[in-house]
């Protein structure tokens, strides 16, 4: 998809992407950039809606902006007779919001009551929203999960959303690039979610400072989707601008036929264009690495960055063997905060709460997973277990599949789609000092509520801790049959 | 947007690495729709003894009788990281925080700060360090300048050093202007793109 440039230096596929929308070079040293899509959820999407208006800008092409509600709508089974009525204190005033502001600005809304409503990051894929080769913000971090599609997506501000909406560009000081590949084949029971924990906690949280970071390797190509999805939502964790896996026929598998996907004989010309979106031999990174996974077993953190993460059968790790006196220092802070000792053996350590859920992990092929480990066996006693579905398709589907029974009689909570507990907002929130092994992709202090201790962790160690009672070895289980 | 092209302040040193958005300004700090009232739930979880009671801990930083009023903050590595929320900047900002000096910062987090007035400028860790030292002795007296014309942060009697910011965020904060006002002016430009876009990618339009 060149533009008619003789351009035969070989590019990469950020070289690409960046190429595909780039308009202008302006005099202050940045790129407008245009922008295909944009995605808003109700938490800042009805201020940067009511903010324009007030400007007096409208919307450039309101039929490419979607919204959700996702990060504060009640996620307690039974939502339907309960209107837009939610725990966080004052949450229906962004609800209702951000319902009107779309309507006032014709801006397609999945709203409570749609049966496709859900967490951005798994409705876009799911609707075909995002496709390879677009460009797409969002205001929110994790907007990086959709670059998996080979899209140009990444997280911004309400302001720069506004700036987005109002002209469907942005202006961007082009970003680093670095390749991250991925060599050796998965063991059972390790996954997306632990190549990316083990990748950042081998480099640092800082270790992909604002690089776009391709993601690429044979393990990489045979992921799914939703795996794909994982490993690139994690990408902002690592500090990356975004992340990206090259399309393939996986990604086009996934998408034919998607409602906002090309249809008819715009298909194989899509098809067609989107064969050409991957890195060239020979393409230039500003950095590139390798990560062997071979030996690599379940990843869990043990401290409050994502950066504080250990083989599951690893010891708490000593302050001082940290990298420099400043990560030291925020090590044992994070040991304070966590309730954990140096020498501690991760495996065994008692938990309160097993979650299942969020824009990293909580699509089918996650809660299959996760389901597989629970068949036929209960939650320990004393541990709370939820599951949140991604979206209501994805509800529907493991619904389909009786996958609600697995989570129902493991005594697992089965819920409404949402973000729900990955953070508190002020409604819900887990108790202090509680011990919450989760599939989200933040252990910040105080993220999951005050006083929380957050471990991630994959699906399926989640399942496996939670039947145990304790943080787990999820291989175990899968050898009994 | 007013200029930004000097300021001059107490300057208070948050010197972990990480911190961040949900340190900044907790979520359910974000009680109302909008882009006000929100410099009382600043770092709530580290400036109160009890966040609900706003009970100060005079252990925090900026609780501290000699850090009243500052305005500029000096950051560990990777501040700002976390979720995108602009709140945070729009906190900072009401609190009166006019700069952030720091090693390196979450990116969403330093493109808000430009969008908002507020200067994000990148100092290597040992520098943020001597001016921590150097401010922490006497707050007011060592009152720390942030010149973005010349690149310089520079203190009362203290060390100086010179800094690097992207042309785009310096420029951005020097004019002031409105960036929509100003990409708006570039209409034809977008539309010739789209124009010839449309014709290469129908698929990306849907309207």
């Amino acid at each position: 998809m060149s533009r008619g440039r003789a351009d035969l230096a070989p590019s990469s596929l950020f070289d690409k992407l960046w190429a595909l929308h780039r308009i202008a070079e302006l005099d202050d040293g940045a790129t407008l950039l245009h922008i295909d899509r944009v995605f808003l959820h109700e938490r800042t999407g009805g201020v940067a809606l009511q903010s324009l208006a007030e400007a007096g800008h409208p919307v450039h092409r309101p039929r490419q902006a979607f919204a959700t509600l996702d990060h504060i709508v009640d996620t307690l089974p039974g939502r339907a007779g309960r209107g837009d009525r939610t725990l966080m204190p004052g949450g229906e005033a962004f609800i209702r919001t951000t319902r009107e502001a779309t309507r006032a600005h014709g801006i397609r809304l999945f709203d409570l009551d749609d049966p496709d409503q859900g967490i951005v990051h798994v409705v876009s894929p799911e609707q075909g929203i995002v496709l390879p080769g677009l460009s797409l913000v969002c205001p929110d971090s994790h907007t990086c999960t959709q670059g998996a599609f080979g899209a140009l997506a990444w997280g911004v501000g309400s302001s720069e959303a506004e700036h987005a909406l109002a002209t469907q560009t942005l202006r961007a000081t082009r970003p680093r690039s670095m390749r991250v590949w991925f060599d050796g084949q998965l063991p059972v029971g390790v996954g997306a979610k632990d190549m990316i924990l083990a990748l950042i906690a081998r480099d640092g949280a800082s270790g992909a400072r604002g690089a776009v970071v391709e993601f690429a390797g044979e393990a990489v190509r045979a992921l799914s989707m939703e795996a794909r999805m994982t490993l690139c939502n994690m990408a902002v964790e690592f500090s990356a601008f975004t992340g990206l896996v090259a399309p393939d026929d996986c990604t086009f598998d996934y998408l034919a036929g998607r409602p906002h996907a090309p249809q008819g004989a715009l298909w194989p010309q899509a098809v067609a264009a989107w064969r050409c979106l991957h890195s060239d031999e020979g393409a230039a990174f500003d950095a590139e690495s390798r990560l062997a996974l071979d030996q690599l077993g379940p990843m869990l953190t043990w401290g409050t960055s994502p950066q504080h993460a250990s083989a599951i059968d690893a010891v708490v790790p000593a302050p001082e063997s940290s990298r420099d006196a400043a990560a030291a220092q925020a090590a044992a802070t994070a040991l304070d905060y966590m309730g954990l000792t140096p020498g501690q053996r991760l495996a065994g350590l008692p938990i309160d709460v097993a979650f299942i859920g969020s824009c990293t992990n909580s699509r089918l092929s996650d809660l299959r997973a996760a389901a597989e480990l629970l068949r036929g066996r209960r939650v320990a006693p004393g541990v709370r277990a939820l599951c949140v579905p991604g979206s209501g398709a994805v509800k529907r589907a493991a619904e389909a599949e009786g996958l609600h029974q697995v989570f129902l009689d493991a005594g697992f909570e089965w819920r409404e789609p949402g973000c729900s507990m990955c953070f508190f907002a002020g409604g819900e929130q887990f108790g202090r000092q509680q011990r919450v092994v989760s599939t989200t992709n933040r252990n910040f202090e105080g993220r999951q509520g005050p006083g929380v201790r957050t471990h991630l962790a994959s699906p399926v160690t989640v399942a496996a801790s939670a039947i145990a009672g304790c943080l787990a070895d999820p291989r175990a289980l899968l050898r009994t049959p | 947007m007013p200029p930004f092209t000097e300021h001059t302040g107490v300057a208070a040193a948050l010197l972990r690495p990480n911190i961040d958005t949900d340190a900044i300004i907790p979520s359910r700090e974000m009680t109302s729709v909008g882009k006000t009232g929100l410099a009382d739930g600043l770092f709530a979880v580290w400036r109160y003894l009890d966040a609900a009671a706003r009970v100060p801990d005079p252990q925090f930083v900026l609780n501290r009788p000699a850090q009243r009023g500052s305005s500029v903050l000096l950051g560990g590595e990777n501040f700002g990281c976390g979720s995108s929320r602009e709140h945070a900047v729009w906190a900072l900002k009401e609190y009166g925080v006019r700069a952030v000096v720091a090693p390196s910062f979450g990116a969403i987090f330093a493109a808000n700060c430009v969008r908002n007035g507020l200067a994000p400028v990148l100092l290597p860790a040992a520098q943020v360090q001597a001016l921590a030292e150097v401010v922490a002795a006497d707050p007011k007296y060592h009152q720390l300048t942030v010149d973005l014309l010349h690149q310089r942060l520079s203190v009362v009697d203290g060390p100086q050093f010179r800094f690097s910011m992207p042309d785009e965020q310096r420029q951005a904060l020097v004019s002031g202007l409105d960036p929509i006002g100003q990409t708006l002016q570039l209409g034809e430009r977008i539309a010739a793109f789209e124009a010839r876009d449309r014709a290469l990618r129908p698929w990306a339009y849907l309207a």
